[in-house]
């Protein structure tokens, strides 16, 4: 009883004592923390707190908090409205399609690449594949209107073949070809580093094992590399699906290579969501938009998380 | 793979053969068509416009001629080019500086705090300010047509203070402990060992960050006025062209946007493969994305 007494009476002071201590051996490290700390809340805080003007009134130059509640008068603004469904649908659509395309492309790439066997050339053709990425994607999309240009060469080919020239880039159903096709030119390369690292880790004496018991090649491959990556594949199909609502890196491509004709299927929620705000001045209703966008973003990941979790075992919080 | 299949030989049946083979054109193809859309720029640059618009331009230049480069090295294309070397100088140092100062604390782990900084910045590569909440910050701090506008949005990159964090924790603790053990306070440990021990993740990070700043367009496009310009979004204008909805657009022949092209890409191309074993090692610290 006393010594309990004792206890809750010693207990805070030597909190502090101890507190005192941490922070006379750490102040150092704290004080390295104080700008990157101010940074975080003025630079990411501050607007996250900032989506609350989905809530209230905005005027340009006002409160960044926004003036008054009207509650959720945005978002019955925009569930009503067509446009956004449309960019809704268009995101989707577009995310999914990439997705189907890319995913398989770049493991199927990164088997082959394990392949090689000349050191010189495997070194080689992975850094050319990873010379896209680094590409700006103004340059990108610079590009891409150059080789589509109906004086480019994808239509001198197709002249050549006594086909039709074709305005890819103001034709809306040529957007999802053109988004898929840059994007896995330029995610290729950079999307096998995973794979290939994971292949590295796998123990040779494994395939020394196998190929003892008689299994060929492709066998190999099948039941030893395959299995061994797995998680690796996993985890990364499950964050490419808590991915599929987001704009991601997509909101830049798309806005340089939408154009008015093409916004029937090239417009998706970020740019959108762009117009509205930035360009219209709407700024609640667009950040309501945008708020919307995070929620299911957060969500879809969530779920993904717990999924890797169950999975995989690994998982990122 | 390589190593332990060579004396295998015996096992090579002709399928196998008959694969690699396959397998080297596959590869020859993917190379080319990488490059295809870099050499079509170069091989424009060097055409006369001419050529260009007749569509007779191909891998090879026709109507040869280096009268582009004279001409676009002469106009205000450097001044653009000087903007985004500034950025990038000061971006890459103050994004260095600052995302190894949040680093460095969080990976040590007998530091109490760590139980909140960690969540604390970990969330913001989830869940953030919209578009919109981004832009009316930077507008109601005064930073339009200032540097500030253009480095501070994205100064600190989360996912880049996670490599680096993930780097330190494998740093040895003997190390940092004979370190004070000689007298160096806490910060002189980061100062003269941690930093120095950790050239390949600072190498990437250089490179990530100096990248993405010499890329960058998008705050300017919002934020600074013409003369401020980097050469990004300089080349945004002339690819856009005039008539679209963009005041800043201005129609320029196809050899000049593709000259200002090369010349912008180029040293980029000129150090990416030098850095690739530590930028591949670094990506491999995140385990996961991107």
């Amino acid at each position: 009883m006393s010594s309990n007494r004792r206890g809750l009476a010693m207990g805070p002071t030597q909190n502090k004592q101890t507190f005192g201590k941490h922070m006379g051996k750490y102040w150092q490290l704290y004080a390295m923390l104080i700008i990157p700390i101010i940074y975080y809340v003025v630079f990411r805080y501050i607007p996250m707190f900032g989506n609350i003007i989905a809530f209230r009134k905005y005027r340009a130059g006002g409160n960044i908090f926004g003036d008054e509640f009207v509650g959720f008068k945005y978002f019955k603004q925009f569930i009503g409205d067509k446009t956004f469904w449309r960019a809704f649908a268009n995101t989707l659509t577009l995310n999914i399609s990439y997705l189907i395309v890319r995913f398989p492309l770049t493991l199927i790439f990164a088997l082959l690449i394990n392949e090689i066997r000349n050191v010189h050339w495997k070194k080689f053709v992975q850094t050319v594949s990873y010379l896209p990425h680094f590409i700006s994607i103004v340059i990108m999309c610079g590009m891409i209107k150059e080789l589509v240009s109906t004086s480019g060469p994808i239509n001198n080919l197709i002249a050549q073949f006594g086909g039709e020239k074709i305005s890819f880039i103001s034709e809306a159903k040529w957007f999802s070809t053109i988004f898929i096709t840059s994007g896995v030119w330029q995610s290729l390369g950079w999307g096998t580093i995973l794979y290939l690292a994971a292949m590295s880790n796998i123990n040779p004496s494994l395939y020394e094992a196998a190929a003892v018991d008689g299994a060929g090649h492709f066998k190999r491959v099948w039941h030893i590399t395959i299995p061994s990556i797995l998680p690796t594949i996993t985890t990364l199909l499950i964050l490419d699906i808590g991915g599929l609502v987001g704009s991601g890196g997509a909101f830049e491509k798309v806005y340089l290579l939408y154009n008015p004709m093409t916004y029937e299927t090239a417009d998706i929620i970020s740019t959108y969501v762009f117009r509205m705000g930035i360009g219209g001045g709407n700024f609640s209703y667009a950040t309501a938009v945008g708020l919307f966008e995070g929620i299911i973003n957060l969500t879809l990941l969530s779920i993904a998380n717990i999924a890797s979790k169950k999975l995989t075992d690994s998982s990122l919080w | 793979m390589s190593m332990n299949t060579k004396p295998m030989k015996v096992k090579e049946n002709l399928g196998y053969r008959v694969f690699t083979v396959c397998n080297t054109i596959i590869m020859v193809l993917i190379v080319i068509a990488t490059l295809f859309p870099f050499l079509y720029l170069v091989s424009q640059s060097f055409s006369s416009d001419k050529a260009i618009m007749a569509g007779e331009v191909g891998l090879i230049p026709k109507g040869f001629n280096i009268d582009t480069y004279l001409y676009v090295l002469k106009g205000e294309f450097l001044k653009y080019y000087g903007n985004t070397i500034i950025y990038t100088l000061v971006g890459t140092v103050s994004s260095l500086l600052f995302s190894a100062m949040l680093a460095y604390p969080m990976s040590k782990n007998e530091l109490k705090f760590n139980k909140f900084l960690t969540p604390f910045v970990i969330f913001t590569m989830y869940f953030g300010g919209s578009l919109i909440s981004n832009y009316i910050l930077v507008i109601s701090l005064h930073l339009k047509d200032t540097i500030g506008a253009f480095i501070l949005p994205m100064m600190i990159s989360t996912y880049y203070v996670i490599l680096m964090k993930s780097f330190f924790q494998g740093l040895s603790k003997e190390l940092e402990e004979a370190g004070e053990i000689d007298g160096l306070s806490k910060f002189g440990v980061f100062w003269r060992i941690a930093l120095p021990l950790s050239k390949p993740i600072m190498a990437t990070m250089t490179l990530f960050y100096a990248v993405m700043y010499w890329n960058n367009w998008y705050q300017a496009f919002l934020y600074l006025r013409k003369d401020h310009w980097p050469v990004a979004y300089f080349l945004q204008t002339i690819i856009r062209g005039a008539g679209a909805n963009d005041a800043d657009a201005q129609t320029v022949s196809a050899n000049i946007k593709s000259c200002a092209m090369v010349l912008t890409v180029l040293p980029i191309i000129c150090v990416y493969p030098f850095i690739q074993k530590y930028y591949v090692q670094g990506m491999m610290l995140g385990g996961v994305k991107e």
